[in-house]
């Protein structure tokens, strides 16, 4: 039920107006970051304030609302945005990908492939790609406007000259339609593969930093690379420890103080949905139980 | 002010603009897709699809242009009562709305500037109707091709080549719209 003293999803009329401005100029240009009137929200800075005003101007009382952190359904960050817009937008929400209509996500693309009609919302902290190698904002909104983005390749050789191959890992820069350079939040590169040609909307919210940001389906995005040193998208050499998946991004989880370790599948909806199908893995019987 | 003028609004401005915004969100960045809105009973000459798209998108904020017909006294009453949104000359437009001969010359709206892309104007495109026949759509937001009832294609290849610069298009009949944003790529049929 709606908690009646609030507004529907919980933002005023006006800063929905604004928010909704900003994602239809965000969807018309993509991967341009369209500046917007950032609210104060009932969490600090950092805890999703961006994605929870995207996903809150958005929602229509028919969504189905999954939220995730990390892959995860049921941390603290995922739980407590799910029970804030299940209390203030009154939405139903769910666990699984397939039956989600809106996604809000930190720094996760879901593993099972999205489908047309599915939003995905990204939790931004650092929307600027170029903010590491040149802090001023007048300086870096030229250098999009002129698509000079030599720094960023600069910044990726010096990888390969220091570590012998790119060590981005994570926060991956990307190439929008041959266009904008963009980061895609820090998802692991592993996603970055998924984020063109998807069949769902992506919507980037940056709340500290006051931008929003696009893709529209079907858009191209190519992650910044070399001839001689094509884009990986890496994982750990393991199958998942609790449901054998070869395919999906996988958690380390130390286990005790002599060393042991376990590999788990970061998204917690694709491993339990495939422990549930019967797949085991290496140590798939003891830890069945916690699903 | 007419009695006409206070009403034809939303009933329930928090889930019907939401509803509205995500019909008007889908068209825009699916272009080619015709999407089918209710909501807003605005006074003639402008169709429910318009004036939801102005209850739903304009403020006090966002300058709003009426061109030709669409500039009745019945029509300025309407929107400033329900959004209040200020008239104002094409230059100066967040939103432009009339049917397309009424809104040219076309390149004397806003198209944002190299550092701000996203200050240039939406217009409104008022037709008679809409189908999915007509010139080729291509770009972000499409799988292969799709095709749109477009009144021309001239413009929106001028507008296309402007990009990241160029305003955007939703366009509109009776209770249905589709959205045109600079991005997309548009070929003679």
């Amino acid at each position: 039920m709606t908690d009646q003293s609030y507004n529907f999803a919980y933002l005023d009329e006006q800063t929905k107006r604004m928010i909704r401005r900003a994602i239809l100029k965000g969807v018309a240009v993509p991967g341009y970051q369209v500046p917007f009137a950032s609210r104060e929200m009932p969490m600090p800075y950092g805890w999703g304030t961006g994605g929870v005003q995207v996903t809150a101007a958005c929602l229509v009382p028919e969504d189905v609302l999954k939220v995730i952190d990390q892959g995860a359904d049921d941390t603290t960050n995922a739980v407590s945005i799910r029970k804030f817009f299940q209390r203030t937008a009154g939405v139903a929400t769910t666990e699984a990908t397939a039956e989600a209509t809106v996604i809000q996500t930190r720094h996760r693309i879901p593993e099972q492939a999205l489908t047309a009609g599915q939003i995905l919302v990204y939790q931004v902290p650092i929307p600027e790609p170029l903010r590491f190698l040149e802090p001023r904002e007048t300086e870096t909104r030229k250098m999009h406007s002129l698509e000079e983005y030599g720094l960023m390749h600069v910044k990726l050789y010096e990888d390969i000259a220091r570590h012998g191959s790119i060590a981005t890992a994570y926060a991956y820069p990307v190439r929008v339609e041959g266009r904008y350079v963009m980061d895609p939040s820090p998802i692991p590169k592993f996603d970055n593969p998924k984020l063109s040609d998807s069949p769902a909307l992506q919507l980037f919210g940056a709340g500290r930093e006051q931008r929003i940001y696009a893709l529209p389906p079907f858009t191209r995005v190519v992650s910044l690379d070399f001839d001689d040193h094509p884009f990986d998208p890496s994982k750990a050499p393991h199958d998942c420890d609790l449901c054998g998946a070869a395919e999906s991004y996988l958690d380390e989880v130390i286990t005790d103080d002599a060393g042991s370790r376990m590999f788990v599948c970061s998204d917690t909806d694709f491993c339990r949905s495939r422990r549930e199908a019967g797949h085991v893995g290496r140590l798939g019987e003891t830890a069945g139980g916690g699903a | 002010m007419t009695h006409d003028a206070l009403t034809g609004g939303f009933s329930d401005a928090p889930t019907q603009s939401a509803r509205a915004f995500r019909a008007i969100l889908d068209a825009l960045s699916r272009p080619g897709t015709i999407v089918t809105v209710t909501g807003a009973t605005p006074p003639a000459p402008l169709s429910q699809a318009a004036g939801l798209v102005l209850l739903t998108l304009a403020d006090g904020t966002t300058p709003v242009h009426l061109a030709g017909a669409a500039d009745t006294p019945a029509v300025r009453d309407w929107i400033t009562f329900h959004t209040g949104a200020p008239l104002v000359a094409a230059a100066q437009a967040t939103f432009a709305l009339g049917t397309w001969d009424a809104l040219a010359p076309h390149d004397r709206f806003a198209i944002g500037t190299p550092e701000y892309p996203d200050r240039a104007a939406t217009l409104i495109v008022e037709l008679p109707s809409l189908s999915s026949r007509g010139p080729q759509l291509s770009g972000p937001g499409i799988r292969d091709r799709a095709t749109l009832s477009l009144p021309e294609t001239a413009a929106f290849k001028a507008n296309h080549a402007l990009f990241p610069l160029g305003f955007d298009c939703i366009l509109t009949a009776g209770n249905r719209l589709a959205g045109l944003p600079r991005s997309t790529k548009v070929e003679s049929a």
